[in-house]
């Protein structure tokens, strides 16, 4: 099966399936599946899109001053500061959509950086309060990035120890019911203090087991109880030399004693009791399971079959959970080289995708603003489940709409000389149908042809 | 060159009042009325909505959290609303507002994703329907109203199905001229997928004639308006709101919450003008939160809720509940609002009775397998 036809087919799955969309001028792999996994060596954590980004911890701790302030002086110096607050807050959020486009735009590992954007919408944050949206993009950078390519289980502790996830999950206010803490009623706030289950819940549903697999309420309780004393220092540094705004384990509103879930009892080990948990909750075959289907969900169909889904899962299982064993597995499928396009693209991937297409090296316009408009505000999908992974969540009529909108804004600023018959054999390859090729050769202007293609249904699915 | 013949499909389709038209007055009252359905998703807390004030276990889980009904508007010797809600408050005064307090979806676990496609897909349990209830109600209506629309840049759950429906949301981006929209109407022409969307997308820029169109709480309540008043326009809307998950600093979020769905209904109920009184709304969320108040001054995933059911035939001005207490050994698992009605059920009831249906059948399409409770009747009038 290496007739000129399905070479080309392949070339056109590796880079717009499992890539993030083909470059004009993009140097030809010869060999489509070592081409993706090539990039594992290649990758760059910290690319340079990302030079001028500042730690997560600086800015956690930068915008709890800016916090201090506002609740200093008289009513209109406070109003003052508030605005202040929130206008700079926007602005970071701003920047960090702007350098993540940049990075997705300049990369030379387009697949490891659609794993990273799959990753931070798995484990998703939400940027409906400020505190979230200043922090998601340090939360992407330190605790995806670096363990994109690693152990499931040390991004899972990465994800859970960030001040984002804390913040957005409630988790910094925890406090066991019967720790020092409580008991001595230390806390100045003017209600009795306690646990907030919400981040043990949404580990278990959404980051590890999935919904339905077994666990029940009192799990979710007792869990909550064991992440008691995880928390994030506060503005000073902490006894044992603790950033401010970074991650901090606190004693003082650990629950005492043992905790039962899912059957196993964890001993009081402070810290520890929690991270046990986790390694127990990373390695369950409910989670191999959970994201095998998420990540042949992504691939391969809105419905992936149970024998896709069973093949991950089992080389999930037999690396004890080493992502690259996983993506490898993925990319030896041959379900997920099917030539024709399945997954209608997300308002994310089809931006990044229109950008690279008409050979933006850059963002020259605000990304954020723009998906805004397009529907899927970037690190914004309301709730930590992240954002639906199928067409039906996307393909809609207006959404429709907003797409050719976006593309006649997006040809606005292309470079003149771009003509899009041209270009669309050599992004689409093998799979450019004989009706988008006729239409856009139809177009009164070439600005109109190149929009045509960018909504073409061709370039709409990858 | 396109053929004339694929031009003139084409460019009808692009532009929709060309395609609305011609289309006869319906004078039919069944289908002259509208019936609209907000969904809170997040799950919303109804028990710092439709206070409870006189049960003496209210003030004792939320504690310093609890609401004043001092401060509140009260509706009867048991229940005052929340002081954002004056809008509604109004309504109740006029009869037009229908409180349901401890009701839910079959649903029992806490998750906000499983209790959002219960409650969207009308199955008793999740993942077990793929279409949803909104959409099969369209089903039941006369074949020439059959439109209903999202006010969502996409179609939620409980729209989607078999019957065609469309959606809208007003957008900030540069409008597309309509040679582009055209030429896209041709590209899509052969897509089994797109060619449906788009045409109802064509549609809907048709209705809608407000360019101005914003995304505040008092814009959409008028966008949706005005569609809903055109004598052609859709008989069957849904407006999703989220931000209900108030895990923490509950009563600061929960007051703006209720201020904007109240800035919602009473824009929506403004610009509707006389179809108003054709007009019931139905607000509901996938499940409330927990009866006390947590450790971070919010409210964890609960059971039972609040509904809310408004309209200018609405038979309202009462409170709809067989309140179970919240004393301990009534609570539900010790810790949520215990549900005494079927959200379903009521919402079958209040979409049939909207929309001059037979209950049964609605029951029987929207809610299939599910138990009747037909105590709930007579909520809104003909």
């Amino acid at each position: 099966m290496t007739t000129a036809a399905s070479q080309a087919e392949r070339l056109a799955v590796a880079m717009n399936r499992f890539g993030l969309g083909a470059r004009p001028g993009d140097s030809i792999p010869t060999d489509a599946k070592r081409w993706l996994i090539d990039q594992f060596e290649r990758y760059e954590p910290t690319p340079p899109a990302f030079e001028r980004a500042l730690p997560g911890a600086e800015i956690a701790h930068r915008f709890s001053e800016g916090r201090m302030a506002v609740r200093g002086g008289d009513a209109v110096a406070k109003m003052a500061a508030r605005k202040e607050l929130r206008q700079n807050g926007q602005a970071l959020y701003r920047d960090e959509v702007q350098m993540r486009a940049r990075s997705a735009l300049a990369t030379g590992t387009p697949f490891v950086e659609r794993l990273v954007h799959f990753w931070s919408n798995h484990f998703a944050v939400s940027a409906d309060k400020l505190p979230v949206a200043v922090l998601a993009g340090a939360f992407e950078r330190e605790a995806i990035r670096p363990h994109v390519l690693g152990n499931f289980e040390d991004m899972l502790l990465a994800v859970v120890r960030h001040p984002a996830m804390q913040l957005f999950l409630d988790q910094i206010r925890s406090v066991g019911p019967n720790s020092p803490m409580a008991q001595n009623g230390e806390r100045r706030n003017r209600h009795n203090p306690g646990i907030n289950e919400n981040l043990a819940r949404e580990i278990m549903e959404l980051h590890t087991l999935g919904v339905r697999t077994g666990y029940t309420q009192a799990d979710v309780t007792q869990f909550a109880l064991a992440l008691t004393g995880w928390n994030v220092q506060g503005l000073g540094a902490g006894p044992n030399g603790e950033q401010p705004g970074a991650f901090a384990y606190r004693p003082r509103r650990h629950e005492p004693g043992p905790r039962d879930i899912l059957g196993k009892t964890y001993a009081d080990t402070g810290e520890e009791q929690a991270g046990a948990v986790l390694h127990d909750l990373a390695t369950h075959d409910a989670t191999a399971t959970h994201i095998a289907t998420k990540l042949a969900r992504h691939f391969i169909a809105d419905e992936p079959s149970d024998s896709t889904v069973q093949t991950l899962a089992s080389a999930y299982t037999a690396s004890g959970g080493d992502l690259k064993a996983v993506y490898a597995a993925l990319v030896a499928m041959p379900d997920a080289w099917e030539p024709r396009a399945v997954k209608f693209k997300t308002p994310w991937d089809w931006t990044i995708s229109s950008l690279r297409a008409l050979g933006f090296e850059r963002p020259d316009m605000p990304v954020a603003p723009l998906l805004n408009q397009l529907g899927q505000p970037v690190w914004r999908p309301g709730s930590p489940a992240g954002y639906d992974d199928a067409a039906a969540s996307w393909a809609a009529p207006d959404a429709l709409v907003r797409r050719v909108e976006a593309a006649q804004r997006i040809v606005g600023k292309a470079p003149v000389e771009l003509d899009a018959r041209q270009l669309a054999p050599e992004l689409l390859r093998g799979t450019l149908s004989d009706l988008t090729r006729r239409e856009i050769g139809r177009a009164e202007s070439g600005p109109t042809a190149l929009a045509l293609l960018l909504v073409s249904p061709d370039f709409q699915r990858r | 060159m396109i053929h004339r013949r694929q031009f003139l499909r084409i460019a009808a389709a692009g532009c929709g009042t060309m395609l609305i038209a011609p289309r006869l007055v319906f004078a039919n009252v069944e289908t002259d009325r509208r019936f609209v359905f907000i969904i809170q998703r997040g799950a919303a807390d109804g028990l710092d909505t439709v206070v409870p004030y006189a049960d003496p276990g209210y003030a004792a889980l939320r504690r310093d959290f609890a609401i004043d009904p001092a401060n509140a508007l009260k509706l009867d010797g048991t229940f005052a609303l929340h002081s954002s809600l004056t809008e509604l408050g109004k309504l109740y005064g006029k009869g037009q507002a229908l409180f349901v307090q401890a009701v839910a979806s079959p649903y029992r676990d806490r998750s906000h994703f499983d209790g959002q496609n219960v409650l969207e897909t009308g199955g008793s349990s999740p993942y077990q329907i793929k279409d949803g209830w909104l959409n099969r109600l369209v089903s039941l209506m006369p074949r020439s109203h059959d439109e209903a629309i999202a006010f969502a840049p996409t179609v939620p759950l409980a729209l989607r199905g078999k019957a065609d429906v469309t959606s809208y949301a007003p957008s900030a981006l540069p409008p597309a001229p309509d040679d582009l929209l055209m030429r896209v109407g041709a590209l899509y022409e052969a897509d089994p997928q797109l060619h449906p969307l788009w045409s109802a997308a064509m549609e809907a820029r048709g209705l809608a004639d407000d360019a101005q169109a914003r995304q505040d709480p008092a814009s959409i309540g008028k966008t949706a308006a005005g569609f809903l008043a055109k004598d052609e326009g859709p008989r069957i809307a849904m407006i999703e709101t989220s931000g209900w998950d108030t895990h923490s600093g509950q009563a600061f979020r929960l007051a703006n919450q209720l201020k904007a769905l109240d800035t919602l209904i009473a824009s929506l109920c403004d610009n509707l003008g006389d179809a108003w009184a054709k007009t019931t709304v139905l607000v509901a969320t996938e499940f409330g939160r927990t009866a006390a108040i947590n450790g971070t001054g919010g409210t964890d995933h609960g059971t039972a809720s609040s509904a809310m059911v408004l309209g200018g035939a609405v038979k309202g001005g009462r409170i709809l509940a067989d309140w179970p207490g919240l004393a301990q050994g009534s609570l539900y698992e010790g810790r949520d609002l215990a549900p005494t009605l079927d959200l379903d059920a009521l919402i079958a009831t209040v979409a049939a009775e909207s929309l001059g249906l037979d209950t049964d059948l609605a029951m029987r399409t929207l809610f299939a397998g599910r138990p009747f409770n037909k105590a709930l009747h007579g909520l809104v009038g003909a």
